[in-house]
């Protein structure tokens, strides 16, 4: 019984490490790439033969880095924001509220969430132009705010279920003010899934590529990810893979530590919309 | 309520609670759906505004002559763009490559995201380790991803081209295909994997238990057992990752910009679009686009009977 614990035990221990190795090698390779000197770039081995800050220092000093970082920064936030804030609304009332065409509402949200982007590149591209949001921070913001908001009606709805609302009539039986209720006892329960589907909504705006290189056309509003196919285009750097991978590893950054510190929390909010519906 | 009220106390209260707690309710459902219209329109409005109205829009541009280098030749041309795609080699290449592409990932994710599920569900020891660990392939940029990949295939300089005595996959179709798959299945992987934990968690342990008292082998109760229990959330985590995997672009946009014929559908739009200026063709494709993710969620909806997740509100 004994033996057969300790080779079940190790027998997971081999499979958590293939997992952490195939999960973190590719990473750990962006990183090794990162502190290359441009000559040992052309160097296959995994790790460099000599460390070097000097791809961080270039591209940290460089506009055509440091700009686009800022561009993704503000505009994940500010869409992540709207987003939430009116993805709360929405799943507040589905949740909460019986109404008609609320079937329709989640349907349109499934509908959205699995549309093909590139089918409303073109026509959006076309009306950005128009209306004058192109390369602008809010010609990325608005689709980013309704492609963020299934994800997060899913996410927040799901969670606003599990609340147990009696708890504000209680409150309020109580003598606490319909406002007191909601900030002493509703929102410290509502909490936890807004983070969840902000940092979630956040990620994906993060991650975005394909509308970022379509509606941007300066550092004016360029992301990380769409500005660091430019990096190789005549600019400052000579061998670029450095530089690039130096960027890869500044703009992965962030999410190692969301995943460090909310993993339990993506975990939860990647799961509820999908599988409790 | 009212029924049960016996008609001999009085005649004034059981008219009373009669009426007034119907058209308390009627209010109340009155306010709650005025409440609900408020909450729900900004949200509303917005993902229409985004989606539903380009949509419509990409319908028109799609029937039009309507080239970006020729502005003054803009015309009505009926389904002459549909025609010229369809008739085109280039669409039936990239809808092959995508396919090929969407098949083989979410195949080979499936399958090893369910062993990732079974290692996340049943090891005790440094979970959290291995949870943290598995999200970063979920979590990184893929662009960021694929430059490493781009770099790690390239002769003389990638690890993995070393490893295979220096070879350039990238620059061949079926082995770019390849490598391509191997990126999108490393992204997506943990996401399955996720999903797929979470229906395995909904399988009760006892039958596990029970079948094993039966003498059940451990593959019989992984077919027999756990597989039909977690029918439901295999078929949406399949169905998220199929939409998902038809609209590759980043990946396939760093490791090869689509060249040596491996282009998939969302590149040839963004082409059509971006080089060739092309309004009418690329929103002639973008629409066909549309058409051949509708007929997949169909298939995956009516003919596999996928739950649409969220469409089963009333079930909790």
């Amino acid at each position: 019984m004994a033996v057969i614990t300790t080779r079940q035990r190790s027998g997971w221990g081999v499979a958590n490490f293939v997992v952490i190795a195939l999960a973190l090698i590719p990473v750990l390779w962006l990183v090794s790439l990162s502190f290359k000197t441009p000559t040992a770039v052309l160097d296959p081995s995994f790790w460099p033969s000599q460390w070097t800050w000097g791809n961080y220092s270039g591209i940290l000093t460089s506009s055509q880095f440091l700009r686009p970082l800022l561009n993704s920064i503000g505009i994940g936030i500010i869409a992540t924001v709207i987003a939430v804030v009116l993805a709360s609304m929405a799943a507040y009332a589905i949740a909460r509220l019986d109404f008609p065409g609320k079937a329709v509402l989640v349907g349109l949200a499934l509908l959205i969430a699995m549309f093909p982007l590139i089918a409303l590149v073109t026509p959006l591209f076309t009306i950005e132009r128009a209306l004058g949001l192109f390369n602008t921070w809010f010609g990325l913001i608005i689709p980013y705010v309704a492609f963020g908001l299934p994800l997060g009606i899913y996410t927040l709805s799901a969670f606003f279920r599990e609340i147990p609302w009696e708890l504000e009539k209680a409150a309020k039986m109580d003598g606490a003010t319909p406002f007191q209720a909601f900030t002493k006892v509703i929102a410290p329960l509502a909490a936890p899934g807004m983070v969840t589907t902000a940092i979630l909504v956040f990620l994906a705006c993060w991650n975005d590529f394909i509308l970022a290189i379509s509606f941007t056309s300066t550092i004016a509003s360029r992301t990380a990810p769409a500005a660091m196919e430019y990096f190789s285009g005549g600019s400052v750097f000579t061998v670029p893979t450095g530089p690039i991978s130096a960027a890869a590893v500044v703009i992965t950054i962030p999410i190692i530590i969301f995943v460090l510190f909310f993993q339990r929390r993506i975990v939860a909010g990647l799961t509820s919309g999908a599988v409790k519906g | 309520m009212s029924t049960t009220t016996p008609p001999v106390t009085t005649t004034e209260t059981p008219a009373h609670a009669k009426k007034k707690p119907k058209r308390q309710l009627t209010e109340i459902q009155k306010a709650d759906r005025r409440l609900a219209f408020w909450l729900c329109a900004p949200a509303v409005l917005v993902m229409i505004a985004v989606t539903g109205y380009p949509l419509v829009y990409a319908v028109i541009l799609s029937l039009q002559k309507n080239n970006l280098e020729l502005p003054s030749e803009t015309k009505f041309i009926g389904f002459a763009n549909y025609a010229a795609v369809l008739s085109s080699s280039y669409w039936w290449e990239a809808l092959w490559v995508t396919v090929v592409i969407t098949v083989f990932s979410v195949a080979i994710s499936l399958v090893l995201g369910m062993l990732l599920a079974e290692v996340l569900h049943r090891t005790v020891f440094f979970r959290g380790g291995v949870r943290t660990a598995s999200l970063i392939p979920y979590g990184i940029v893929t662009v960021a991803a694929a430059y490493g990949w781009q770099y790690a295939w390239t002769p003389s300089q990638g690890y993995l081209s070393a490893a295979f005595n220096n070879s350039a996959p990238l620059t061949s179709h079926v082995q770019a295909i390849i490598v391509i798959i191997i990126a999108e299945v490393w992204k997506t992987t943990p996401f399955m994997g996720l999903l797929l934990l979470a229906g395995l968690s909904l399988v009760p342990e006892d039958l596990q238990k029970a079948a094993m008292v039966d003498g059940a082998t451990g593959w019989q109760r992984f077919t027999r057992i756990t597989l039909p229990l977690m029918k439901p959330a295999i078929l949406v985590a399949l169905l998220f990752r199929t939409l998902d995997s038809f609209r590759i672009f980043d990946n396939i946009f760093i490791l090869t910009s689509g060249n040596n014929g491996t282009g998939s559908v969302s590149i040839l739009g963004y082409d059509n679009l971006f080089n060739a200026l092309n309004l009418g063709i690329g929103s002639a494709i973008a629409i066909l686009i549309f058409i051949c993710v509708a007929i997949i969620a169909v298939i995956f909806i009516l003919g596999f009977g996928t739950a649409a997740p969220g469409s089963s509100t009333g079930r909790r």
